[in-house]
């Protein structure tokens, strides 16, 4: 079985400052990391591949700099890792088109994991795109994947209602952060990730000329001012003052 | 033409509003589009809520599947030669919409609630970061795909007089490798976390689940009678189903009051109630993050300041 797992470096959103005057965040200096539910779709890539065999490929559009990030998914038990190299400014348009056409540079193929979102902007664009420019069926909100041979079978998570679906292979399927807890990867496996390949291409050797069709023209800040009445001393008391607050407040009820 | 489209007909009322206004606003015609049987009552509903026309895409496929749906959307969109496209913000439609412009190239704004045309563009906007910032997005081609969720827009007044055209077409679609096994709903309670006015939340410092008592009987009093939770509570515990969770990946709500009990306040929980009117937060301890995006906040143990302060609010309101 071969898989491609498709993660992003993003930034930690928890560590994310802001500027004081605009409350607009500051992207600069923020650390990064695998989006969290990448490492999900890794950790169920490892489930398939200890079950049938197989080869695990991470595949990443992203600065530079994602190649560290990619180690620790080869440490976790990727195989081997690829990295588009793009600008900052792309849009879902052009990182879905530098995916698939960085899918097919890496040949065959049965499945392609993603997460459902990435954590950072919550789009959730990226799996049904790329399942969409490589014609090739999609499970989404997947929190449960049985593989088997000549199919794969999930569980879907659609809101109201749980879809059990069915896909011959090639399929893509996007994952949920509650399908499987992300392992870590033991001090060995960190040192023997060194040895293992990251090939990387510029977005220019893989697509000519592609251009965003949607601009991020501006992040605006919002403010989250709060009262923030703290109440520590004797608890009667608080709790006293708490409720005539929300009755002032036109809150309580009715 | 602007398209609208959702196999939700609420969302599809409320869409309306917006695609009548940016109709107005390009001089083009409103389509609301319905995949599937035929059904003119509906499409007859859609004209009185704000629709020029409707179209009517028939097909044999009994059950949605973004594959199918995508195929069925992206003739329609050529049929009707729509440049802008919104559709309902529910899963079903988000995975739509992103599949279908990963097939027609095109750019796709998913959760906007703020759309609008300036210099003959247009732009939406949406929450990102966790909420932590509102990306100004501006489309620099066509078709313009945007996904609206639930409660954005208020549905226009309806207007059975109004006259429309209903247009009715056969439409095949290639059909997909997948299959569907088994549709189940999913484990609920049947409460409505984002029509709440009153909201008690519980988070991982409640012990037990027979705990959850507590926030219900507060609840009670509050007569908002909505219980929420933090996500470890349905998603790792399981003591409450999923449509209690708030958050990111969980429900976002606006209620006029927020209480979060046990909740330390990550900001993937804030991200789905920092709307809220007003926030309580009760924490055993005082440097917990919660009550930074808090209102009115009482450093304690919930297991004595929710009693207590279930016996005041029932005494205050008599
Ligand atoms: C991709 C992603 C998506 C996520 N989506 C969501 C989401 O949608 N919703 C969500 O909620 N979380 C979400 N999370 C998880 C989030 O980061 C936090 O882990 C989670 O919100 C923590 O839940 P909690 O506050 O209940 O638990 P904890 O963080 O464990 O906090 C428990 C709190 O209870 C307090 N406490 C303990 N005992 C008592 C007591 N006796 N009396 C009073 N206070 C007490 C503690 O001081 C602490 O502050 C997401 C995370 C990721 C990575």
């Amino acid at each position: 079985m071969n898989i491609i797992v498709c993660a992003k470096q993003v930034v930690d959103v928890s560590e994310m400052k802001f500027d004081s005057s605009t409350k607009k965040p500051i992207l600069q200096g923020v650390s990064q990391k695998i989006s969290d539910i990448d490492k999900n779709a890794m950790e169920e890539a490892i489930k398939i591949k200890d079950k049938h065999g197989g080869k695990i490929t991470v595949l990443t559009v992203g600065p530079a700099n994602a190649k560290e990030r990619i180690k620790e998914l080869l440490a976790m038990g990727a195989d081997e890792g690829v990295l588009v190299v793009a600008l900052d400014n792309i849009d879902y348009h052009m990182t879905a088109t530098l995916l698939a056409e960085a899918v097919k540079k890496i040949g065959e193929y049965d499945m392609i994991l993603c997460g459902e979102a990435s954590v950072d902007l919550f789009s959730g664009q990226i799996g049904p795109r790329l399942a969409g420019l490589l014609k090739i069926p999609q499970i989404t909100y997947a929190m449960k994947v049985t593989a088997e041979k000549n199919s794969v079978t999930a569980e879907q998570n659609m809101g109201k209602n749980v879809v059990t679906s069915e896909s011959t292979y090639p399929a893509l399927i996007t994952v949920t952060k509650e399908i499987n807890e992300p392992r870590l990867p033991s001090l060995m496996q960190i040192l023997g990730a060194a040895n293992k390949p990251i090939n990387e291409y510029t977005a220019e050797t893989l697509v000519k000329d592609v251009k965003p069709v949607v601009e991020t023209i501006d992040l605006k800040g919002v403010s989250m001012e709060r009262k923030n009445v703290i109440y520590k001393n004797d608890l009667d008391e608080s709790v006293e003052q708490l409720v005539n607050s929300l009755a002032k407040e036109g809150v309580l009820g009715g | 033409m602007v398209l609208v489209y959702s196999d939700n007909k609420k969302l599809v009322f409320e869409m309306l509003n917006v695609a009548v206004e940016l109709g107005k606003n390009t001089k083009k015609e409103v389509i609301a589009v319905i995949i599937g049987k035929s059904d003119e009552s509906l499409a007859r509903e859609y004209i009185s809520y704000g629709a020029d026309n409707v179209f009517i895409a028939e097909t044999n496929f009994e059950t949605f599947k973004a594959e199918e749906y995508t195929d069925i959307l992206s003739k329609v969109v050529e049929e009707t030669g729509a440049d802008t496209i919104l559709i309902g913000s529910n899963k079903n439609g988000k995975e739509l919409s992103a599949r279908l412009g990963g097939i027609l190239n095109a750019g796709c704004v998913v959760d906007s609630n703020n759309i609008y045309i300036k210099d003959n563009n247009i732009f939406a906007e949406r929450v990102v970061y966790s909420g932590n910032a509102i990306a100004i997005l501006k489309f620099n081609s066509k078709p313009a795909i945007i996904t609206i969720p639930p409660k954005a827009f208020d549905p226009l007044k309806k207007d059975e007089k109004r006259k429309g055209e209903i247009t009715k077409k056969k439409i095949e679609a290639e059909k997909s490798q997948s299959k569907i096994l088994k549709v189940q709903e999913l484990k609920s309670e049947g409460v409505n976390v984002e029509d709440a006015e009153i909201i008690v939340s519980c988070g991982r410092g409640f012990k037990n689940k027979e705990d959850i008592k507590l926030v219900n009987d507060l609840a009670d009093v509050l007569k908002g009678k909505t219980v929420g939770c933090s996500r470890p509570i349905a998603a790792d515990l399981k003591w409450l189903s999923e449509d209690h969770w708030i958050g990111l990946s969980g429900h976002k709500v606006k209620p006029k009051l927020y209480i979060a009990a046990g909740i330390s306040g990550q900001i993937q929980h804030i991200a789905g109630m920092r709307d809220s009117g007003i926030i309580v937060a009760i924490n055993k301890d005082p440097e917990a993050l919660i009550f930074k995006s808090a209102d009115y906040g009482i450093v304690g143990d919930l297991y004595e300041v929710i009693p207590k302060l279930t016996a005041a609010v029932k005494e205050k309101m008599g």
